[in-house]
């Protein structure tokens, strides 16, 4: 079915296809089938990423206000017991972080912008890319699939920590934390070979004149995350392999001897914390696979709608690579309360806090970029600005629970869950729907209507805040996380249950708005105002195709050449207020070009 | 944890040297025009496959340093009781080495053009790791035999899962392997061949890496090791 037309015979590699000599060969699609299903275009794998993380991340969404439900109104779904409520928790969680953020920025935005941004026709390894797409594809049916064998999908949270997770009595410890585990290998076997691809085209990709230095941000950020990711995500793969063990074949990796409801189970040995290090280990760089694109995407829409260069190119890269770095030495910050060696928590607690300084001076750099710039208003930006808020608010948090004193009394309270969804939750899904409102029209030829954008942005912002930020009092009042209720507590006034009230009725409301962004989405396509080629007057090379949407191959007969960085917003002296990349300067090779003398 | 640190170490340490060589220094703003070295300006394909064999090597690489941390944190708690050795590793090692060394051997046969060369090289490549993977279940089956069974006791555990993620990436090598080997029966030529041939001993030459270390973990040299450092430090 798959079509693949080369010059000369594949040789193999080792877990993935390459060629041999001459320009990258293209595939070229022969029917509707090979062009739209098992597509090897990088653009259509990127929306078939795009569309199914959305459709998975509906379910998380749905589980979500189900969960709110519950904690504001006991007992209004009677459906809705405690394995369920523990059920719902799990799935929402992972799915939330790893079925739709990292494969919406990576496998969806990573897709689609690396090969254009960088003046690629297309992905180095195509036939290994739309492989990654249909495993990812079967991954997230298995995971769906949980909820429809016996006993249900896994209760155990979204850290599936053992003993409790392969125990009787956790929900799903029959059927649904085995279709987890498999789901979630599957899932990292599918991103390795998407990966692969983007750290490769980065590598060996680029255009002429596109060094790394001319990389916009957004490159900058997806790459590193890739790269975080290869490396982290074998972690959690072998963290899983070990429990499949212990769940399927009787093996004591991670199961300590222990007695439930009076029966000795038949394990013995095994090592609870040893998973934890394991799953952290992977779980703490998670928060920065999905973070770094965050931040690559933002401030090149920052720079884009305030009309102005970056400021601090140069910090802003080596701050993306040194987070990377840095995130693979804080992860037992999560584990404080989890037994190990004291004197480890003040090992992490400094790591944790020195990784702030370089998070920090990418903050500093957006608000200086926008200093004094003409910004405009777009929905882009508006949601660009709502992140940095947003991811500001949640970091400060962070930098409270960093520290062990802080963390120790907090840990396992709805400050925890308020801090979480503010920096990984809320802020990186602000950049998503700001991404996707700058580059839809690029994707589409039309733009998504601006007013109904607009109403999407101020409802899922400020309530967004609505639901989250009354969650770090209760988290200070003492309420728990992933409690089922509460009941009558010594320690909980009655305000809380008034409040818990008004932030299931924000979160019913951000939820729903977010079905106008959805149809905002398909009534466009038809219907938008059409867009052109370069709506946003913007610089990057994405927006210099001679098509819209960019055609197969994404470049005419030549490939662009990159005369300059990514940055050049209102240049002095030049005749507009931005000088696209692949645009010739004032150069000794090539005089007379179009910025005038003494641009800079 | 301390192995995926040192692995990881490794890794940032060859990044950052790379970076700082494409000019991770330079301020972009400053330069308009062509500048730069120009990947696409050679986009040979056999450049390609070769990074994009190092990075999928640099992942592996970081599986097996999890797997070996792990393996290391639960062994230094005090109930550890190792596994006995069966003594066909030995041999499976020393067939491991040969299949390493008959890829290479046809590796080079083929840069220099001999056909005759390459395809016994290839052929013997094949065999002995098929072998290997024959030897690692015959050590599984002996063990069991001595009643070492997987679910006894952790170390075992750590045992039959290593050699059996280390098996599972010698069979992908071995799919790897059919496919050049089909395509040399089919009739393709040796400069055709060559690239794939060329990835396959690179491969290969990691996992018999990664197998020696595994081993000396296994066997517990490695401890040894730093236990007779240590005693010469002090
Ligand atoms: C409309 C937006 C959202 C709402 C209303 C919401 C609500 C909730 C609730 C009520 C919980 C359970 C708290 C508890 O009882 O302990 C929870 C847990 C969680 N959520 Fe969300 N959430 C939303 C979006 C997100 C997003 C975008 C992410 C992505 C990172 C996310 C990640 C998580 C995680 C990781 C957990 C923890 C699961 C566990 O404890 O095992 N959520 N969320
Ligand atoms: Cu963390």
């Amino acid at each position: 079915m798959v079509d693949v037309t080369h010059g000369e015979p594949v040789p193999g590699v080792p877990g993935s296809a390459a060629h041999e000599g001459g320009e990258l060969d293209l595939y070229h699609p022969k029917s509707w089938v090979t062009k739209y299903v098992f597509s090897q275009d990088a653009k259509v794998i990127a929306i078939q990423y795009g569309l199914t993380a959305m459709a998975i991340g509906l379910v998380a969404l749905v589980l979500s206000w189900l969960m709110r439900l519950q904690l504001a109104f006991p007992g209004l779904l009677p459906f809705l017991d405690a394995d369920h409520y523990y059920q719902f928790i799990t799935m929402h969680g992972m799915i939330m972080v790893v079925y739709l953020l990292t494969a919406l920025f990576l496998g969806g935005f990573g897709n689609y912008l690396i090969p254009l941004m960088l003046g690629a026709r297309d992905m180095m390894f195509p036939y290994l890319n739309m492989l990654s797409y249909w495993v990812y594809l079967v991954a997230v049916l298995l995971l769906v699939s949980g909820f429809f064998v016996p006993g249900g999908p896994t209760g155990a949270g979204w850290t599936l920590y053992p003993p409790q997770a392969i125990l009787a009595n956790t929900p799903g410890q029959q059927w649904g934390i085995i279709v987890m585990l498999v789901s979630l290998m599957l899932f990292i076997i599918g991103f390795t070979m998407g990966g692969l691809n983007y750290v490769v085209t980065v590598l060996q990709g680029r255009t002429r004149g596109m060094t790394l230095m001319r990389m916009p941000l957004t490159i900058w950020g997806i790459f590193t995350a890739t790269v975080m990711a290869l490396l982290a995500f074998p972690a959690l793969f072998v963290g899983s392999v070990m429990m499949l063990f212990d769940r399927g074949l009787g093996t004591s990796f991670f199961m300590p001897a222990i007695v439930v409801t009076g029966e000795q189970a038949p394990y013995a040995g095994g090592s609870p914390i040893l998973f934890q290090h394991l799953f952290w280990f992977f779980g703490h760089p998670e928060v920065y696979i999905v973070a770094l694109p965050a931040f690559g995407i933002v401030s090149d829409l920052i720079s884009t709608h305030a009309r102005k260069n970056i400021f601090g190119y140069r910090m802003m890269v080596w701050a993306i690579v040194i987070i990377g770095a840095l995130s693979f030495v804080v992860w037992a910050h999560h584990m404080y309360v989890s037994g190990m060696n004291p004197g480890f928590g003040f090992f992490f607690a400094t790591t944790t806090l020195i990784i702030a300084v370089p998070t920090a001076l990418k903050v500093y750099n957006w608000v200086l970029t926008l200093w004094r710039g003409d910004i405009h208003f777009t929905v882009p930006m508006l949601f660009a600005l709502g992140f940095i808020v947003t991811f500001i608010n949640g970091g400060l948090t962070g930098l409270f629970l960093g520290n062990v004193v802080v963390d120790v009394p907090l840990s396992d309270t709805m400050f925890v869950v308020a801090h979480f969804h503010m920096v990984m939750g809320v802020a990186p899904i602000l950049v998503i729907f700001g991404g996707l409102y700058h580059w839809y029209p690029k994707i589409t030829g039309r733009m998504l209507n601006p007013t109904l954008g607009k109403i999407h942005f101020w409802i899922t912002f400020l309530g967004a805040y609505a639901i989250f930020f009354p969650m770090h009092y209760l988290g200070l009042l003492g309420v728990p996380r992933r409690y089922y209720e509460m009941g009558e507590t010594a320690f909980v006034p009655h305000s809380v249950v008034t409040l818990n009230i008004f932030m299931t009725v924000a979160a019913l409301v951000v939820g729903a708005t977010q079905m106008l962004f959805l149809f905002n989405l398909a009534w466009s396509l038809r219907h938008g105002r059409a867009a052109g080629g370069n709506p946003w007057r913007a610089t990057t090379l994405e927006w210099q195709t001679p098509e819209t949407p960019p055609a197969h191959g994404n470049w005419g007969a030549e490939l662009p050449v990159v005369y300059r960085w990514a940055y050049d917003y209102s240049v002095p002296g030049a005749a507009e207020d931005f000088v696209p990349q692949n645009v010739p300067g004032r150069d000794p090779d090539m005089p007379g070009h179009p910025v005038a003398e003494g641009a800079r | 944890m301390s192995l995926i640190l040192i692995f990881l170490a490794v890794v940032v340490a060859i990044a950052f040297g790379w970076l700082w060589r494409q000019g991770i220094l330079a301020k972009p703003w400053l330069e308009t025009g062509v500048v730069g070295r120009f990947p696409a300006a050679d986009p040979s394909g056999a450049r390609v496959a070769k990074v994009g064999l190092a990075v999928f090597l640099a992942v592996v690489g970081s599986l097996f340093a999890l797997t070996v941390s792990a393996y290391l944190m639960r062994a230094s708690l005090g109930d550890w009781e190792a596994v006995r050795m069966p003594g066909i590793l030995w041999v499976n090692t020393g067939v491991l080495a040969l299949s390493s060394l008959a890829l290479e051997t046809a590796r080079l046969a083929a840069v220099r053009g001999d056909a005759e060369g390459m395809r016994a090289g290839l052929l013997a490549a094949g065999a002995t790791a098929v072998l290997f993977l024959v030897g690692q279940l015959l050590a599984w089956r002996q063990l069991h035999a001595e009643g070492y069974y997987l679910a006894t006791n952790p170390a075992n555990a750590f045992f039959y899962l290593i050699t059996a993620l280390h098996g599972a990436h010698v069979a992908g090598g071995l799919a790897a392997l059919g496919r050049v080997t089909w395509r040399m029966e089919r009739g393709a030529a040796v400069a055709q061949l060559r690239l794939g041939i060329g990835l396959c001993a690179t491969y290969w030459h990691a996992l018999l890496l990664i197998w020696l270390v595994l081993l000396g973990l296994l066997t517990n040299w490695v401890g040894d090791f730093v236990a007779v450092c240590r005693q010469l430090l002090t």
